[in-house]
Order: C-alpha cells, then structure tokens, then sequence
C-alpha cells in the first residue's frame, strides 16, 4: 500500500428532489488496498457507487481518480481512465454466451474500439484474455452457454468476470456474495482476493464475514454520512459502529474475543 | 393587429386540439410505457364515426356516442392485441400499434372509401362568435376550445380527485405494488387505453368538421403529435402543453403570412416548421422542453 | 437470441445462394418473374440494411426510407448526367454512389437521430423522414415535385457490351450487388463494431460501463446501414428509370418495417425471407384485390401477436423437432389447423371483398369467386361468409390447441432428454 490515493470523494452531496441520500461524503482510498463499505440499509452504498461510476449525477462535491476529477464524467470516461464497477442486480448481456459477455468487456481496452474491418473471430489477443478470465472465474466450461441459463451464482461470477476483463486498476463490486450459499461465497471471496491482486478493490458487502477476511480498510456509512474509517479492529471496537450497525450480537462476539465490551 | 389576435386565436383553439391528442397519448405512455402508434388512427376513427352518426342522428348525439364507441374499440383492442404483445416488450408493442395504424386506415379505405367525407359543422354552431375590429371569429372555434379545456379540467379533476385517479397514478410507477394491494391493474390498463382511445375519438369529433375528415388524417396530424411529445419531453404533460400550443400557433401563423423567405413563401415551408423545431431542440436539448421519463 | 450462424459450412451456404441468384431467372421464366425477381433483390438489400439497425442494432426506425430515397435521388441526378455525356461512370458502379449519397446523409441526419434512443428515436426517425418529404415536395428543382426525376439506364455508353436497357441486364446487376451487399453485411456482423452493436442492443447500460459510447456505436451503425441503404436506392432508381416522393415516403419506410419484421428480426437471414414474401405479396396479390394492404396489415399485426421472430423463427424452431426424427408428429395436428385458417381466410375474404363492392361508387357490386357469384347487396352471401368466418375461427381454436399441446410434448422430451 503507498501513500498515494487511487479514489478519493470530497465533500460528496446527492439529493433526488429533496431526499438527501448522500450528505457530505469525504473518503480517500488508497492504491492498492482492499477497502469494504458497509452500512444498513438505505445508508446509500450503491448510491455512492453510482456517483463514483458515473451512473448518477452528484448534486455537489468532487471525485478524483488517481488524482484526476472524474466528477460528472459518463460511465464510459470513467472507465476508459482505469475505473470498473459491478452490479448488485446482474447486469450481464443475457442473449449472449459466457465468452462473448467477457469478450465484450475485454474489446475496449484491448484497443479494438469501433473497428468494423477486422473480424473479430481472428483477433488472437482479444480471444487469449477473454479465455484468461474465464478460467479465473471458473466458467471455462461454460464458454458457449448463453448467460440467461447461468445459475445465479455462474451469472455473480460473470458480473465479476465482465468487470474485471477490461485491466481497470481501480474495481468497484457491489455486495458480490449477494444471495450466495457458505460455499458459493467462500469461492466467491476466493476470487475475489485472486483477481484484485495488485489492484485496488473497493468494496460494498453485507456478510461481515467476508468483509473481515477481506478489507483492509473499513468504512461505515449511515444515513449518507461516513460514522468511521478504520481498519477492521478499529472498526470492530467503535462504540458508534457498534451502535449504529453492528449492534448486540457483535458485542458479545467482541468481549468472548479480546475481553473489549462496549 | 386583428390579424394577430384572430390568427393566435386559431392557433390556440388548434393547439388545444393538439394537446387533447398528445395529453392521451402521453398519459397511455406514462402509464403503460407503451407508445400508441395508432393514436391518431382513434382520431381519424371518431371523426368518421361522428360523421355517420350525425348523419343518421344529429351532430349532438354524436358528440357523446361516438367517443364512446372509440373508446370501447380501444378496450376491445388492448384485451385482445396490445395485453398478449406485452410479454415479447416495448419494441413490439410499438410495432402491434404500427399495425394496428395500417389496419384501421385501410379499414377505413373499407368502409367509406378514398375521398374526403362531407362531415360539416353542425347550423347552430356555424357563423360569427364575435367580431374583431372587422374580423369574424367563427362560433365553431370558441366551441372547440370549450370542449377541449372542458375534457382537460374533467380529466385532470378524474386523476386527482376520484379513487380511480389515485389508483392510476400509482400504478403509473409501481404497478405491480397497486396489484399487490388488491386492485385489479389489468383492467385499470384496460380502461385507460380506452379512455385515451375515447379522448382522441372525441379531438375527432370536434376537429373534423373543423378541418378535413379523409382516410390521410390521420397519417397528417400523426407525425405531428409525436413531434410534440419528444419536444414536450416524452411523459411530461405540462411539456406536451407547452409544445402543443407552441406548434398550434406556429402553424397557424405559417401558413396565413404571406411573408418570402430566400425565394421561398413561409407557407410553402410550414409544414416543415415541427420537425425542424424538433431537430433543433435535439441538437441543443435533447431532453424535451420538460422530459421525465427515458422512452 | 444470437447470430450463430448454422455451421453447415459457410461454402456451401454462400456458394448455394449464388448459384441461386444466377438461376433464377431460368427457374421463374417470363418478364412477370423477371420484374418480381428484380424487386426482390434490390428489397433485400434494403431490408438487410434495415436489420442492421432494428435487428443488430435494437433501434426501431420509422423513416429508413430517407436514405434509400436520397441517394435515388442522387443516383438519378448522375445516370442523367452520364446519359448527357458529363460525366463517365459506368452503370455497374452507380450503386457506389446510391450508397456514398446514403452515408452521407447518414452523417447527416444519424448524428440527430441517435442523440436517443429506444422509443424516442423512433419518434424521431419519423420526424426526419416527414421532413424530408415534405421538402421533397417544396423543391422541386432538385426533386421534381409530385412527378419526380425520370432517367434512362441505356443513354450512356455501353459497359463491356452491355447497355443494361433490357430487363435481364438490370436483373443479373442487381443480383450481383445484392449478392455483394449480403456479404458485406454478414461480414460487419463479425467485427467488433457488430458485436458491440449487439451487446448495445441487449444491454447498453452494461455496454457503457465497460468503456463504450453507446452513442457513438449507434451512431456507427446508422452510418454504415444508411450506406446499403443507399445502394438499394440506387438500384431502384436504375430498375424503375424513375425517382419520386414516393422514394423517401412513411410508406416506403413502412414497407422495409414489414419485410423485415414478416421475415424475422433476430436472424440475419430473416430480411431475405421477408423481402421475398412482401414484393410476391404486393405484386401478387394487388393484381387480385384491392384490399391487398388490408389483408398485409393483418398478417403482419397476426406475426407481432403470434409470431414475432418473424417466418424465419417458425422454421428455425422445427429444426430440432426434425433433427430428432418426431416432427411426423406434427404433420396432422398442422395440416388441421392449416385447413382452418384456410376456412376463416375464406370467410374474411368474402366479407372484405363483399364490403369492397358496396363502399366503392361504380363497381359491381357482384362478388364472383370459382364460378359463384354473391350480390353483396342481398342477406344471403353475408349470412354464408359470416357462417364460415365462425366455423373457421372456432376450428382453428381447436386445432391450435391440439397444435400447442403436440408441441409442448415434444418440447419436454427434447428438454428431458438433453438434460440427461
């Protein structure tokens, strides 16, 4: 981890009509690390991502990336410039077998962009990577299989694979283990420590488990504010965090571990 | 001066008619996200219809059954056509009221052939409303703008007063929560699409005589409407308004000034006046006047 | 649905069509064929570009009939300058410039239109094409008004000894450029502007998260459409010797719509189909009635309930019945509900041409089909069509029903048996 910030949010206002979702959102993440998000319900997790994506508009406040503001640029700005986000509800192409869904994500940064007199069945380079990511995503067997007939968990690890395909530094996922099984989702946390490898990784998730094993950094926002930043002791230990989220069951959890009690 | 005033007059009493066209084929968008592509047919559909009744019956009669008619057409139609397309989406829906455009033309053609209809302006409503420093304004004019801001005010009082209203307004957003309370959405669809149905039939009845009543009527006043639409801002009533009158008075204007532009009469140019207003807006605003909801 | 292509060997596929093309007009002699044949070439190209746009693209367009008509425009404006001597461009390459007049405007209006998508740009599509035709019709310099601009294919030199005035001459012309353009159309399917056309046309949100300008393909993919688009006009213009309002009009746009939708969207073959049912529709069946469109608009509303793959799905989707030797199965439970929709067509039939009579001043009002006769003016002949209208509509209930649940058999079976 080095000093420098591959995203940070400045003062990060979101309003739809007179709801405010975001109030004032100030965070830095640093390059390399492994950052969760965490919240209850309704904090505006996704939100946050949508604005730091380019999905929404912010109603006020800056976004830089590596340095550079990429506030109220569109998605495909945002992600030419090294930034790649998943979804919370599958967003994958459905009429389209697994390969071409990860061949998609791959054609923009492989430099092929609207070519239209190339056959894109000879293009080696393309066909090479997008096979690279299926087989880290475990769907190599799967190649010609239309999306739509994945199994829910196949079509999670798809989203990833898409969002990954493309060499982006910086890689959003949101609630990745969303409606898995243990099993599915200690792969899934497997995946994802093999693929964010030397790229920096934020993360929004609801399973504490995976986000303990997984972060580096913890942020807890609720309400649209960010109540603490921390690494995941320091987070596990905050009375407000607790208070506000983690709630009674953590409090045991905590004083059967290190004998800390609210 | 009187010309202006009389000509803005006209273009207004023309606008009103615009709108009562777009304000159904918006609130039909809005609610079922289906575009109806044969809105203008139902138009077309209450003209001709009034034409036959108030041969047979009376003008005033006709005012009254043959909306009706229209709208129980469109009832028929979305239970029988546009419910069993929605499963296969938009762009067929789209395609289904295409179609339907097509068949209700040629159904037409059946009917009462190719040429024009002598469907007049009923005795007591033809003549002078009033004069203008010499210039007549005929009665049939102030009628239309009368049955028009009538069935608006009607309809707008029906969507926030009335039980029903509410109902639709909130299914216009979360559907399938209003079915989950118990109301029975499917038919709430039913009866919109035919209440739409019914207002363009009535913009019908009263803009036939008025205008022309033949088979390319609608495909005349048609494009028209959607231009209004996508310049009012697709789903936005209060856009729709604005643009129908904007068009209404632009037309109006065009086509009574004698002015040249580049070798070229205004009027020869107007009916292009629209879709230019169109493109435009699209260059510098692509949104609509007003947009709310992404088509 | 995706754009596999049947993998019974490229070759032989190719190699069959344009051996095909060369034949035809020896399979279907006469100048009745040979004008059908020509029509159909020059309406597949059209429709072929038509799906780059609806069926590759997702946009739904009311006004494609803008490019096609323009670059006849143009193309007519230049085989008139060639015919005077002005210009040496021999005939087989006019289509090059239908098709450079197409892009061009392509460019020009795509740039407008694609600024929306979805339902909006079909609004829009529709917008333009009204505007061009009405300009069409202010300018009649350029376009010759309600008239238009006729020309002659043979009053320039000859190319290669041929003067292309004789029908047969046009034909092979235009079987060859329609053969190259279905091509080149296939071959853009292949490239990764194609496949990100589809992937926009599945899901452009996606597409844009992952570094493309949904606009910008969109935008592409109009340009290029409008290209073939406009070597299809070309060819028209050089077929018909004449270009007119009609050239850029809704119904023209309307027509491609229903080619192409009748054929079948999703698959690239589906416009070829749908150009050769639609010109034998129209030439056919105009020649026997005037309720032709009537009757078009019914099938097409029929597909968009039914059928919307279009004629193409329907057949595609017998290949694994037959494939696993059961579509014997279906022959019956078809052939019945053939024989009833057959049944109501008669009694559809006999009303619209009874109602026909009546409605048009100066016609007979004596309806003569296989030697009978029906006076729409007398109860009887209604009485009997409307009989035969019900007996049909409820034996095709049945029957598709019996069709469905045959169907659904063999559909279990096939799935059971692939799942294991």
């Amino acid at each position: 981890m080095t000093n420098r910030n591959a995203v940070e949010l400045q003062e990060l206002h979101k309003s739809f009509g007179t709801t405010r979702i975001i109030q004032g959102v100030s965070l830095a993440i640093r390059e390399g690390e492994r950052h969760a998000i965490i919240g209850p319900n309704g904090a505006g997790k996704s939100t946050l991502f949508n604005l730091i994506s380019g999905r929404y508009e912010v109603s006020s406040g800056h976004i830089l990336l590596h340095g550079e503001p990429i506030t109220n640029l569109r998605p495909f700005e945002i992600n030419r410039k090294g930034l790649s986000r998943s979804f919370q509800v599958t967003n994958i192409f459905h009429n389209m077998s697994v390969y071409e869904n990860v061949r998609c994500g791959v054609l923009w940064s492989a430099g092929y962009r609207y070519s239209f007199w190339q056959r894109i069945g000879g293009l080696q380079d393309v066909r090479r990577r997008a096979e690279e990511i299926m087989e880290r995503i475990g769907l190599a067997r799967r190649r010609d299989t239309l999306a739509g007939t994945l199994t829910y968990a196949e079509q999670r690890a798809l989203e990833i694979g898409i969002t990954i395909a493309g060499g982006a530094s910086v890689v959003l996922l949101d609630e990745p283990t969303a409606g898995m099984s243990r099993t599915e989702t200690a792969q899934v946390v497997e995946l994802v420590r093999t693929v964010t490898e030397g790229r920096t990784l934020v993360m929004v998730e609801h399973d504490m488990g995976v986000v303990f094993n997984l972060a580096d950094r913890i942020s807890v926002l609720v309400y649209g504010e960010v109540l603490a930043t921390g690494t995941p002791e320091e987070i596990r230990s905050n009375p407000a965090v607790q208070e506000a989220y983690l709630g009674g069951l953590h409090k045991d959890e905590a004083a059967h571990a290190d004998g800390s009690h609210a | 001066m009187e010309f202006f005033l009389v000509q803005t007059l006209n273009g207004i009493s023309y606008g009103l008619l615009l709108f009562m066209l777009s304000s159904g084929l918006t609130l039909v968008f809005s609610l079922m996200g289906v575009l109806n592509f044969a809105h203008a047919s139902f138009y077309m559909l209450g003209a001709y219809l009034a034409f036959q009744i108030s041969s047979k019956i009376g003008f005033w009669p006709a005012l009254v059954a043959a909306p009706v008619l229209v709208g129980a057409i469109g009832m028929l139609v979305e239970r029988w056509g546009l419910r069993q397309v929605h499963k296969h989406g938009h762009v067929a829906e789209l395609l289904f009221t295409f179609g339907l455009a097509y068949l209700i033309e040629e159904a037409v053609h059946l009917v009462w052939g190719r040429s024009a209809v002598d469907y007049r302006v009923p005795a007591e409503l033809d003549g002078p409303l009033f004069q203008i420093m010499g210039s007549q304004y005929p009665i049939y004019r102030g009628f239309m703008m009368l049955v028009s801001v009538a069935m608006l005010v009607t309809i707008w009082l029906a969507l926030t007063r009335t039980r029903i209203g509410l109902v639709i307004q909130a299914a216009l957003s979360h559907p399938q929560t209003v079915e989950a309370l118990g109301h029975n959405v499917p038919r709430v669809f039913m009866l919109v699409f035919g209440g739409g149905a019914a207002l363009a039939g009535l913009a019908g009845v009263i803009g036939g005589n008025a205008f022309v009543t033949e088979p390319g009527m609608a495909a005349a006043v048609g494009p028209i409407i959607f231009v209004i639409v996508v310049v009012g801002g697709m789903g936005s009533l209060a856009g729709a308004f604005i643009a129908s009158l904007l068009i209404g008075c632009m037309q109006t204007f065009a086509v009574s000034l004698d002015w040249s532009l580049g070798g070229i009469k205004v009027a020869q140019v107007a009916p292009v006046l629209p879709y230019l207003l169109m493109v435009l807006l699209l260059i510098f605003r692509p949104k609509g006047l007003m947009g709310t909801r992404e088509g | 649905m995706t754009y596999q292509p049947i993998n019974l060997g490229r070759w032989i596929i190719w190699g069959s069509a344009a051996l095909l093309f060369a034949a035809a007009p020896h399979m279907f002699p006469g100048g009745f064929a040979l004008t059908m044949l020509t029509q159909m070439g020059t309406l597949i190209i059209f429709a072929l570009s038509y799906n780059m746009l609806l069926g590759q693209g997702g946009m739904l367009s009311f006004g494609h009939a803008v490019y096609s008509g323009l670059g006849a425009y143009v193309t007519v404006h230049v085989l008139n300058l060639v015919g005077k001597g002005v210009l040496q461009i021999p005939i087989p390459l006019l289509p090059l410039v239908g098709g450079a007049a197409g892009l061009v405007f392509g460019v020009l209006f795509g740039y407008v239109t694609t600024k929306r998508a979805g339902t909006t740009f079909a609004l829009i599509s529709l917008g333009i094409g009204e505007m061009v035709f009405a300009c069409v019709l202010m300018y009649p310099g350029f376009f010759g008004g309600e008239a238009g601009i006729s020309t002659n294919r043979s009053a320039g030199q000859s190319f290669l000894g041929l003067t292309f005035g004789p029908a047969i001459q046009v034909y092979y012309l235009v079987a060859l450029w329609c053969f190259l353009a279905m091509a080149a159309m296939f071959a853009l399917t292949q490239t990764p502007l194609g496949r990100m056309a589809n992937a926009v046309r599945d899901n452009p949100e996606r597409a844009e998260f992952v570094g493309y300008n949904t606009q910008h393909i969109r935008f592409m993919q109009l340009v290029l459409s409008s290209f073939f688009a406009g070597i299809s006009g070309a060819l028209s213009c050089i077929n018909f010797e004449i270009v007119s309002a009609e050239n850029v009009s809704a119904i023209r746009s309307g027509g491609v719509l229903l080619a192409t939708f009748i054929g079948g969207v999703p698959f690239f073959f589906g416009p070829i189909i749908g150009a050769v049912v639609f010109v034998f529709f129209i030439v056919a069946l105009s020649g026997f009635t005037k309720a032709w469109l009537l009757y078009l608009g019914m099938f097409f509303v029929l597909m968009v309930i039914y059928a919307p793959g279009g004629i193409a799905s329907l057949i595609l989707m017998q290949f694994p019945v037959i494939r696993a030797g059961r579509w014997r199965e279906l022959a019956l439970p078809y052939a019945l509900a053939a024989l009833a929709a057959l049944l109501t067509l008669a009694g559809l039939i006999g009303i619209v041409e009874m109602v026909y009579r009546l409605s048009e001043q100066g016609a007979s009002t004596v309806l003569n089909v296989l030697g009978m006769s029906f006076d729409a003016r007398s109860a009887p002949p209604w009485f009997v069509f409307a009989a035969v209208l019900v007996a049909g509509l409820a034996a095709l209930r049945w029957t598709s029903r019996r069709v469905s649940e045959r169907w659904g058999e063999i559909q279990l079976a096939l799935q059971a048996k692939a799942a294991a």
